[in-house]
């Protein structure tokens, strides 16, 4: 266990000058701009955002599958140029192999590093154990619910001892039950492991219940509108989603995304223009309804 | 690693078990009550198993009435449209049957059949899933060789004979040629629509777990494209009989089309049926022998 669990946290991430253009037949277009993250060694740090404003973008450039237009990305120091194990990646999709058992899931990481057979095993057997899993671990995926399909992806990619966890909305697939069970498995591997973790969620209660620090994107073409460090007290419960101050923090973060939806609709949406529509706003004006 | 668990409870304490959800945990299927009688196994057993029992009895109860209508036909001599004067009885049929397995001849035409079709078809899939891989993952081979493919994919394997015929030094190398041509298409092309059907967010997913070019194929993009490539050999295997079969009538000496073909010019009606027949049986042994393979080689798909 010692490759996989250690004591001194890691994994630095440097997001500088960001910006990324696809090329289309009416000529380029702008996805993410001018943007700059970091995530200090250890730390849970979420994206939210309108949906299309580039967060999965930026996530899948810092994983090594997108290239930056300008900008570079590093982890800890060094500049990203491809997909590694030192960057582990849970995929909304699931995405475990549907022909290998649950523990060959495990496995494969380890595999791809050359462990022999039998280490790896135990290796496995060891993570499935921590996670509730051992009694699954000859089952196929196609057996398994949500939940247990993505608990064995975040296991997967914690079995190469990454320094950094990227998730992509991980839990968006999830009921609301298992969601808030997955969210708590997630912050507890965190601090156990003491590794960088960047979330990408649409969630704004997620985002807030499991990070030290929030980013607010901006509609696309994406860029960093805010960053809302979250001092609620560690380990969080979840009554403290009733608490005055994780409402304060919803509020403002609602808010934030609120205008940047409205923008990614199809710019002001003209109260005027509603009024034909017979929708009673009660003295609120659009905005504050939608 | 002082606690074992990974998940500590909120404090609104859910219950440890809530953890592993509702999933399909092997021990809620059966209640560990009292151990049930023989007659309670049996007739659970009976309940689980009706609907396969229901069709297998409806199976067989429909070949005994084919057999009847058959039977009815001949010996009747049935003329309505088509002419049953000289369609041999079932019981013709088994006559020459029983004569037939104790001919060495006979055998030796079905084990030549089988010969070819075993030579012709492993080429195809030797040759046919490798390359449909390689086409799959490599733009530039696709490029290259789909074109030739497909102006040669829609030449049926039987219009080929006359120039196997000329390719080839030896008749048995050309019948041979023509049962590989028949299920080397279906096998291609069925490859390389499994790959073209590989989630490139598994591609993702083994990358970010270290996996390289090499690793990357062997693991993802072949099992992920293996019930495809199995759908291949099972269409390919069927071309292959009815290449071989039609490769035997016009240019055969052996084998169990040149078998039948023969039967009808020595006006022997019921080696016909018989032909026919031990046709059938091995299209149907050999299909049946790739089901199980598949079944064998991809776990993951049976339940």
């Amino acid at each position: 266990m010692s490759e996989t669990i250690a004591t001194t946290p890691k994994g630095h991430i440097e997001v500088k000058n960001f910006s990324l253009a696809y090329e289309t037949i009416e000529g380029a277009v702008q996805a993410v701009t001018d943007t700059q993250i970091h995530v200090q060694p250890g730390e849970f740090v979420s994206i939210v955002g309108p949906s299309g404003c580039g967060k999965s973008t930026l996530l899948n450039a810092v994983a090594g599958f997108l290239k930056s237009t300008t900008g570079i990305v590093t982890v800890d120091g060094e500049r990203v140029n491809g997909p590694s194990a030192e960057r582990g990646m849970v995929f909304q999709q699931y995405s475990l192999f549907p022909w290998k058992t649950v523990r060959e899931n495990v496995e494969f990481g380890l595999k791809m590093r050359g462990m022999p057979r039998s280490q790896r095993e135990r290796a496995a057997r060891t993570l499935l154990g921590l996670a509730g899993l051992e009694a699954f671990e000859k089952h196929y995926p196609e057996k398994l619910s949500g939940g247990m399909k993505q608990r064995v992806g975040i296991v997967r990619a914690l079995a190469t001892g990454p320094k950094v966890l990227l998730l992509d909305e991980p839990f968006g697939a999830l009921d609301a039950q298992t969601r808030v069970i997955m969210q708590q498995i997630l912050t507890n591997m965190w601090q156990r492991l003491k590794i960088s973790v960047l979330f990408v969620t649409h969630d704004i209660d997620e985002a807030i219940f499991l990070s030290d620090r929030v980013y607010c994107m901006t509609a696309r073409p994406g860029s960093i509108k805010a960053e809302i460090p979250i001092p609620l007290e560690r380990p969080r419960q979840q009554s403290m989603m009733m608490s005055s101050e994780f409402l304060a923090l919803r509020r403002g973060l609602m808010s934030l995304i609120r205008e940047e939806s409205l923008k990614a609709m199809g710019g002001e949406i003209n109260d005027l223009g509603m009024q034909g529509l017979n929708i009673e706003l009660h003295g609120h004006s659009l905005a504050d309804v939608i | 690693m002082s606690s074992p668990a990974l998940v500590s409870q909120p404090e609104d304490s859910m219950p440890a078990t809530a953890v592993a959800e509702a999933g399909p945990s092997p021990a809620a299927v059966v209640r560990p009550t009292t151990p049930p009688s023989f007659g309670t196994l049996a007739l659970r057993w009976y309940r689980l198993n009706r609907a396969g029992l229901r069709a297998t009895a409806i199976g067989v109860i429909s070949l005994l009435v084919f057999l009847l209508v058959w039977h009815l036909l001949t010996t009747y001599r049935v003329v309505f449209f088509v002419r049953f004067t000289n369609v041999p009885s079932p019981l013709a049929v088994y006559d020459s049957f029983i004569k037939a397995i104790h001919d060495p001849k006979f055998l030796m035409h079905i084990l030549l059949s089988c010969r070819r079709i075993f030579i012709g078809f492993s080429l195809a899939a030797i040759i046919g899933v490798p390359l449909g891989l390689i086409m799959g993952r490599f733009k530039l081979v696709h490029e290259v060789i789909f074109p030739v493919a497909e102006v040669l994919r829609p030449i049926p394997a039987i219009a080929w004979v006359p120039m196997a015929i000329m390719l080839w030094p030896t008749n048995e190398q050309s019948i041979v040629y023509i049962t590989f041509l028949g299920s080397f298409f279906p096998i291609l092309v069925n490859t390389l629509h499994g790959m073209s059907l590989v989630d490139p967010v598994l591609v993702r997913a083994a990358q970010c777990l270290g996996a390289r070019e090499r690793s990357i194929f062997r693991e993802v993009y072949f099992p992920a494209s293996l019930p495809h490539i199995f759908t291949g050999l099972t269409v390919g295997m069927g071309v292959a009989w009815v290449s071989l079969i039609a490769a035997e009538m016009i240019s055969g000496q052996y084998g169990i089309g040149y078998f039948t073909w023969e039967a009808y010019s020595l006006v022997q009606y019921a080696d016909i049926a018989l032909g026919m027949i031990a046709i059938g049986v091995l299209g149907l042994g050999s299909s049946l022998l790739i089901r199980g393979a598949g079944q064998l080689v991809m776990p993951w798909r049976s339940t």
